[in-house]
């Protein structure tokens, strides 16, 4: 069978045999949680709760703050001892809610389950809201604002997004392996909101026993399972979209402008459990891997849980990590070390070894134009980066770098190791801040 | 870029087995010329010296392939000093440089010393006892024989197997296309080389040739001649594919290819001299800023867009 796919792209080590055979366990509850109030794209959510206040596993403690916002819950029951600024995986210290279990871990009261059958899609929307469920593939772009595209923008093909092409995670692939009931019963959900014609999941091709399972599960029922092609980065949402319908998303829009939307399978989850059983987003599944880590495991895991925890639950460091990456390796992020908490995007914690980087020396760039080739969006990432490092904003913009989906396929193939993404980004951030100050 | 320079042994053995110590001096002139340029223009500029990349040494390389046999050896070291020096250097070195570093040089040389640059040895095997003799080239013999009757000549010294394997007159690395090949295909299969160029360029000059061929082939050569004669498998494979000089998309790289292979046959047809690949392949390289400006990939998502 022909596997589909997109154009450009790379193929890097996937690095998933530390995990991929490793059944998710649940982490051990620490003593002290950290949940940040800012999590998610968009507005932070904003303390309403107080110092000494005992509250309940589940309860609202950050309600949302607008629109483009997701409230943050208690990940166990117990007393919040501090609001105040603390590490987070983004790099600055951020607000946080700092609370000390009391080891019943005991559910609030309040959180009601529901039967589907007796909710209309608002009603639905609302409970998703409340539950805060995000994008867990990474983006954590706040999930009831993707389930309410405008009127004029009907949504007739769902995708659900089971790639996982980032190397060394497997925490979807281990949730679609145990729990896929939980991610069909969310998709179903979310089927009905959107009154989507087209169902389709998306597995790439390495997770051959995920494809057959839901193949078996899907028997007979209107959802396509695709299997993808491995290459790097066909979970990226335009990517993913392009290989499942042939169509791009216009440059600048969404993939509602096309009809579609895409929502991840561990966000399918999160819907069941926001919907059905009236349980917010306080646990996720993350890996814990790389060479650097004693045991790689798939934890499940309390949002607000310190990186610290994580390694410590699986057996502690081999050696002092040259690198420790909250997210893929591709585009994590880079931490200075283990005191920011998990949050609701952790899909991995990736310990890598000084010998696993290569720190070469950047070269000129010869247009060998490889970083071309390469680019799935298919922008001139090397002209970008080298406008964006002479601070040419307007030549840039021309040349589509907001368009730039910042993969990081440029700078991985880049022979001369030129950080082109990073100069991209530099460039992108920098037009933003242009567009405001003129605005 | 090392596998560059292995790709040239073919060409440089055939080069030495034809043309004897001599195409070996100009060889080794060329090469320690050009590497020690590179070296003094770095010290001078207080940078790094980095002769380990293997550029200036390419660059050397391709400079003699681009030089008569017979090329006294002020001649190759004038060249390799205007390769790195005006070539490349000026400009800021490695990856900065408009135009081709070893063309720059051939054509400054052409230009200057038009009796050195034109003075051609019959090939003599090592081993065949035979001196170099002075000779015409088989697209100067043509050429000649065409402006002076109007006609093909009604016998070439040269068969096309001979073109073939390089037994011919011309520049020392541009002789043999069967040498030449075997090193692109080795670049082909390393992923160094990339077919658009190549096949633009040889291609069109195949198509643009033959058609004239078709019209007249009284005055005419074939385009197999064109093919095998002269500097067109070395600049379609080697001088055209540089990097640096070229565009970097798929469209901006077959656009330069068929320029090149346009303005080739052109000169070739229609110029004065007998030749054109070199300043084909300069001339295009001057219009890469534009096509790269003009001929970008579609953004993803910009016809959707539109449409």
């Amino acid at each position: 069978m022909k596997l589909k796919t997109f154009a450009g792209g790379i193929h890097p080590p996937d690095n998933k045999q530390w995990s991929s055979h490793k059944a998710i366990e649940d982490c051990p509850l620490p003593a002290e949680f950290v949940v940040p109030l800012a999590q998610h794209i968009g507005a932070p959510s904003v303390a309403c709760v107080e110092i000494g206040q005992h509250v309940a596993k589940g309860q609202e403690i950050g309600t949302a703050k607008g629109f483009v916002s997701v409230p943050v819950h208690a990940p166990t029951s117990g007393e919040v001892i501090a609001i105040e600024y603390r590490s987070h995986p983004w790099g600055p210290s951020l607000p946080a809610i700092v609370i000390k279990s009391d080891g019943d871990d005991r559910w609030s009261t309040e959180l009601q389950p529901a039967d589907p059958a007796d909710l209309s899609a608002n009603d639905m929307i609302e409970r998703v809201r409340q539950a805060g469920v995000v994008g867990m593939g990474g983006a954590a772009f706040p999930a009831h604002v993707k389930m309410s595209p405008p009127p004029e923008k009907k949504v007739r093909t769902l995708i659900f997004n089971g790639v996982e092409c980032e190397p060394y995670l497997t925490a979807d692939h281990r949730m679609m392996l145990e729990e896929p009931e939980r991610i069909l019963q969310g998709m179903a959900l979310l089927q009905s909101v959107f009154g989507a014609e087209r169902v389709v999941i998306g597995i790439e091709a390495n997770k051959s026993d995920a494809i057959a399972l839901f193949e078996k599960h899907c028997l007979g029922t209107a959802v396509e399972v695709v299997a993808l092609k491995v290459k790097y980065p066909q979970g990226a949402e335009k990517q993913l979209i392009a290989a499942v319908t042939g169509k791009e998303v216009p440059s600048g829009g969404l993939p509602m402008d096309i009809g579609v939307a895409v929502h991840n399978v561990s966000t399918a989850a999160a819907v069941t459990d926001a919907v059905i059983h009236g349980r917010p987003l306080i646990e996720r599944i993350c890996t814990v891997t790389g060479p650097a880590i004693r045991e790689p495991k798939n934890l499940r895991i309390r949002i607000g849980t310190l990186l610290s925890h994580l390694v410590e639950v699986c057996g502690g460091l081999v050696e002092q990590p040259g690198k420790i990456v909250l997210g893929g390796p591709m585009m994590g992020f880079t931490q200075l070390g283990f005191n920011a908490p998990a949050t609701k995007g952790t899909s991995g914690l990736l310990l890598l070894r000084t010998q696993d980087i290569d720190p070469r020396p950047e070269g000129p760039c010869i247009r060998c134009a490889r970083c071309v080739q390469a680019c799935p969006i298919r922008i001139m990432p090397t002209t970008i980066a080298a406008y964006a490092r002479r601070n040419l904003l307007a030549e840039a913009a021309e040349y589509c770098a907001m368009d730039c989906i910042e993969c990081g396929s440029c700078s991985y193939v880049c022979p001369a190791a030129i950080p082109l993404v990073q100069s991209i980004r530099y460039g992108k951030a920098a037009i933003l801040a242009e567009k405001r100050k003129s605005s | 870029m090392h596998a560059v320079l292995y790709s040239l042994l073919p060409a440089c053995g055939v080069a030495v087995y034809f043309f004897g110590p001599s195409a070996l001096s100009v060889l080794l002139i060329a090469t320690l010329g050009c590497l020690a340029t590179e070296a003094v223009c770095q010290r001078l500029m207080g940078q790094p010296v980095t002769l380990a990349d293997g550029s200036a040494a390419i660059t050397g390389v391709l400079l003699a392939f681009n030089l008569p046999p017979s090329s006294p050896w002020w001649l190759t070291l004038l060249g390799a000093v205007i390769a790195i020096a005006i070539g490349k250097q000026v400009y800021g070195g490695l990856g900065s440089n408009p135009f081709n570093p070893a063309l720059v040089a051939r054509v400054v040389l052409l230009i200057s010393f038009p009796v050195q640059m034109t003075t051609w040895s019959a090939p003599a095997p090592l081993g065949s006892g035979l001196d170099l003799v002075t000779t015409a080239t088989p697209l100067a013999e043509w050429k000649n024989a065409v402006m002076l009757t109007g006609q093909l000549p009604d016998e070439m010294q040269g068969s096309m197997a001979n073109y073939f394997l390089g037994n011919m007159p011309g520049c020392l690395g541009e002789v043999s296309a069967l040498a030449l090949l075997l090193g692109a295909a080795y670049l082909f299969y390393r992923r160094v080389l990339t077919w658009h160029i190549p096949t633009a360029f040889v291609g069109t000059v195949v198509l643009l040739s033959g058609l004239f061929w078709l019209i007249n082939p009284a005055k005419y050569p074939n385009p197999v001649f064109h093919l095998l004669t002269g500097g067109l498998i070395l600049g379609a494979f080697y001088m055209a594919t540089d990097m640096v000089t070229t565009p970097v998309s798929t469209k901006g790289m077959l656009l330069f290819g068929i320029g090149c292979g346009l303005l080739t046959v052109l000169i070739r047809l229609f110029g004065g001299y007998p030749e054109g690949v070199s300043f084909a392949i300069l001339l295009m390289n001057a219009a890469t800023p534009l096509i790269d400006r003009y001929l970008r990939p579609h953004t993803f998502g910009v016809l959707a867009g539109k449409a």
